[in-house]
């Protein structure tokens, strides 16, 4: 309004006719300001203020001709990239320099993420834990991202993030109760295997339900802007998920709310059987941050270095700024879905082979620490026999362990029992009794 | 395309709220102003003059033990309640669509002003969004007040409330919750609201563990139950009788008071049939009740049962034992609408007592409609009918 008022006092209102005849000028040059950013700004004074557009929906110039904007999905977003597929480092000033240790951290906790996954899914195969879904291929994705937050950074995920919880020391023995649903389980048995959660590691409970986590990140980011502590909220999920409704709330709330949140995308190129093609046609993920007012990147997925970088730059501005930012990595899916679903109904073994042989996160970072003698074939020899030890005595002890008490059946639905759930406990505990050699109380904690 | 009208029919609501709904003047004010641009506008307004309201409000005594009291209708009661939550608690934020210049009910008027554009805030037009975010609210540990601007938009949002909000808790080992999220959405039968500004959406919501659903009839109730809902440690959605907000007027105690969840509130006392309903019914119910005395000699014992899930079975059942005999109404459908949960428990709790069978007056099985308004709801006729077959039974 003010703007409208304050044209009026420069211009005066009896200038209609000038006007119109100003209007075809001015919208002539604006056609080519649009394509000449820097020279537009200094147009601005001259005379174009009387025929800008005040819609107040919009901060645009007019158009005097019928020109649609075409999408640019041949030449995408391009992907930021830290080391070359032999891990050497492409450009020196990118290089995070960070410390042998560091970088031996990452590539073992790849590696145990990996060689969890190999033992987890081979018990699934017989029978022995009753789903499973492996990380191959992304590892680097959750490392990396991982190791740019600070440990008390709220994490919420999809379900392909282990490595995150891995990399803020989650025990083995807690993903294997998890998985086994045992007594151990600090989700008490309830959910599907690879719904992990922790408080104590700030990883918020994954659900099955796709993206709904996405809205909800926004919220609790919103609600750490208020408490003021130099927190931020990181979000996965697949570009699958990027498709559903709340991925559009999430997105556009926490750009207009202003949230301290990174929305980070793994693109695998699949979700479950649907390739990419049929599950947008824009330029991926990362093209639509700029829509909704977010600052926007694509990473190489398999290059942990880059996947750092980006989140760490993210996290320092979405603290200092309060304002969301959009990571996409791109990556591939080497493993199946899920241990319910063979996927070589629906892509090539060549495809698969690519991209486990020529280039993936784990034998990408080693090649690097290779080349700098941190790592050579005794190391990797003896970490393998270290990792498949640990990891197969979490496994064993996991198997050993009876399940929780069947009245966890009840608790937790509300903060305390409700007399009708009271009720339908003792009324499950007398018929369980009488009939107690048809249900598998041995397997039970009583 | 949906969202157009929406809007459309929420300036609408809006303007016809601020038009006294309880004198039962229904015509739309946007109707009106159209109709006094013709010259013959003040004979076409009398013939179009509705019908009086469906139900006259019954306001509660005044309460005593909290303290110095305030005339308030329904609305200024919720925005005391919201007021009393924001002061005392600085992690309180309320938000939603149009909530920041007071919202299109007026529930909201002032706090935003008073409390800050941080804590009381416009969301983007998206229920799915609005109940994601204040779960997120939740989860990180601060309260969550969402408003959803007609309990006919909340199914957007069925996804995040029953997959996400309900079990939340559950599914985390009581690791993570959202008990500190509120839902509050206008609710019920408006004169005029046609399909989606009249639902009740109580029994979709009633068959979801980890939800609690609350509904009140008067102000007194609204402010203390509201008040519990935000206190309470699990997700509540709380619905507001928007019929009532400018009609219901009585005296609130201005500080903070909690009225207890999942305890229903017998309004009336009686020994031979039993009233159950919530929200506006409750005052058809009381309606109802009289006319059994004065007319059939019947005495009634009225219930409102305050709290949708977990609700109280021991009152409605102790009622029963008494009596042997209920009537159960509400707006909503009667196929899978709440009274069919009460019914089946009340038969099986009261078998021997019950000496006719329980009856629903209830919505017809349809969408609820535009000029049919009359016809469709549960009104004292439809409940006084029902009365009498029990007594004759």
């Amino acid at each position: 309004m003010a703007v409208v008022r304050n044209i009026q006092k420069l211009w005066g209102l009896g200038v209609g006719a000038i006007r119109q005849h100003a209007a075809l000028r001015t919208s002539r040059v604006l056609q080519q300001r649009a394509f000449r950013l820097s020279g537009a700004q200094c147009q601005e004074s001259f005379d174009s203020s009387l025929e800008k557009p005040q819609f107040p929906g919009a901060s645009a110039e007019f158009i005097d001709h019928l020109e649609f904007i075409e999408p640019n999905v041949i030449a995408g977003i391009p992907v930021y990239r830290v080391m070359d597929r032999q891990g050497q480092i492409i450009n020196p000033s990118e290089d995070p320099q960070l410390s042998k240790d560091t970088v031996l951290n990452f590539y073992q906790k790849m590696t145990l993420l990996n060689t969890m996954d190999r033992i987890l899914y081979e018990s699934q195969r017989q029978g022995r834990i009753s789903f499973y879904m492996t990380n191959y291929g992304e590892e680097g994705t959750h490392i990396g991202s991982a190791a740019a937050l600070d440990s008390n950074d709220l994490v919420f995920g999809q379900y392909r993030e282990a490595g995150v919880l891995m990399y803020r020391g989650f025990p083995l023995d807690l993903f294997m109760a998890q998985c086994y649903a045992n007594a151990d389980d600090v989700g008490k048995g309830r959910q599907m295997p690879v719904h992990y959660g922790s408080k104590d590691h700030n990883f918020v409970t994954i659900s099955s339900p796709l993206a709904t986590q996405i809205p909800q990140a926004a919220g609790a980011a919103y609600a750490v802007k208020r408490e003021n502590s130099n927190r931020v909220v990181i979000c996965y999920f697949g570009e699958g998920a990027a498709s559903e409704g709340d991925a559009h709330a999430g997105f556009n709330f926490s750009a207009t709310l202003e949230c301290p949140i990174i929305f980070f995308c793994r693109n695998n190129g699949y979700a479950i059987s649907t390739p990419t093609h049929e599950q947008y046609r824009g330029d991926g993920i990362a093209a639509r941050g700029p829509g909704y007012g977010m600052l926007s990147i694509r990473v190489d997925g398999n290059d942990v270095f880059a996947v750092y970088n980006a989140t760490k730059e993210a996290r320092r501005r979405a603290v200092a700024e309060n304002q969301p930012f959009l990571i996409e990595a791109m990556t591939y899916r080497i493993g199946h879905h899920s241990t319910s679903d063979d996927s070589s109904a629906y892509r090539s073994v060549d495809e698969v082979n690519y991209w486990d042989k020529q280039d993936h996160p784990i034998s990408r970072l080693r090649h690097y620490m290779t080349a700098r003698g941190w790592w050579g074939e005794d190391e990797e020899r003896t970490w393998r026999k270290q990792s498949r030890k640990l990891v197969m005595e979490a496994f064993e002890r996991a198997e050993r362990r009876l399940k929780p008490n069947p009245e966890l059946i009840f608790t937790d639905v509300y903060d305390e029992l409700t007399p009708a759930l009271v009720r339908q406990r003792d009324s499950m505990m007398r018929h369980t009794q009488q009939y107690k050699e048809h249900y598998p109380f041995d397997l039970y904690e009583n | 395309m949906a969202s157009a009208a929406r809007l459309l029919l929420r300036s609408a609501a809006f303007k016809a709220s601020v038009t006294d709904v309880y004198g039962g003047v229904h015509c739309n004010s946007v109707g009106i102003s159209l109709l006094r641009l013709s010259p013959s506008c003040t004979l076409r307004l009398k013939t179009q003059k509705r019908h009086a309201a469906h139900f006259t409000f019954h306001s509660d005594p005044v309460p005593t033990k909290y303290g110095t009291t305030t005339k308030m209708n329904l609305f200024q009661s919720i925005t005391s309640a919201l007021d009393n939550t924001l002061a005392s608690d600085p992690t309180a934020v309320i938000f939603g669509e149009d909530v920041a210049f007071g919202g299109v009910f007026r529930c909201t008027v002032g706090l935003r002003d008073k409390y800050g554009k941080d804590r009381v805030f416009n969301t983007p037009l998206c229920e799915q969004g609005i109940v994601g975010f204040g779960i997120g609210v939740a989860t990180a540990g601060a309260t969550a007040i969402a408003e959803i601007q007609f309990a006919d938009y909340i199914f957007p949002a069925f996804d995040q409330i029953v997959n996400e909000a309900a079990k939340y808790r559950y599914r985390s080992g009581n690791q993570y919750d959202c008990g500190k999220l509120t839902i509050r959405a206008p609710w019920g039968c408006v004169g005029h609201g046609s399909l989606y500004h009249s639902q009740s959406p109580e029994a979709f919501f009633a068959h979801c563990p980890g939800l609690k659903v609350v509904v009140p009839r008067g102000p007194v109730q609204a402010k203390g139950l509201l008040l519990s809902c935000i206190a309470d440690k699990n997700p509540c959605i709380f619905f507001e009788p928007k019929i009532l907000y400018r009609a219901a007027v009585e005296q609130v105690p201005t500080d903070a008071y909690y009225l207890p969840l999942s305890q229903a509130d017998i309004v009336q006392e009686g020994s031979d049939l039993t009233m159950v309903a919530w929200g506006t019914q409750v005052h058809v119910m009381r309606e109802v009740a009289n006319m059994a005395q004065d007319k059939l000699g019947v005495s009634c014992e009225v219930i409102d049962l305050q709290t949708i899930l977990p609700w109280d079975i021991e009152t409605v059942c102790k009622s029963v034992l008494k009596t042997g005999r209920l009537l159960i109404s509400h707006e909503a459908p009667v196929t899978g609408g709440f009274a069919a949960e009460i019914t089946t428990t009340v038969q099986e709790e009261c078998f021997l007592n019950l000496e006719a069978p329980i009856a629903r007056v209830c919505g017809y099985d349809t969408p609820f409609p535009h000029i049919f308004e009359p016809f469709y709801i549960p009104d004292k006729w439809k409940c006084f009918e029902a009365v009498k077959r029990m007594i004759n039974y």
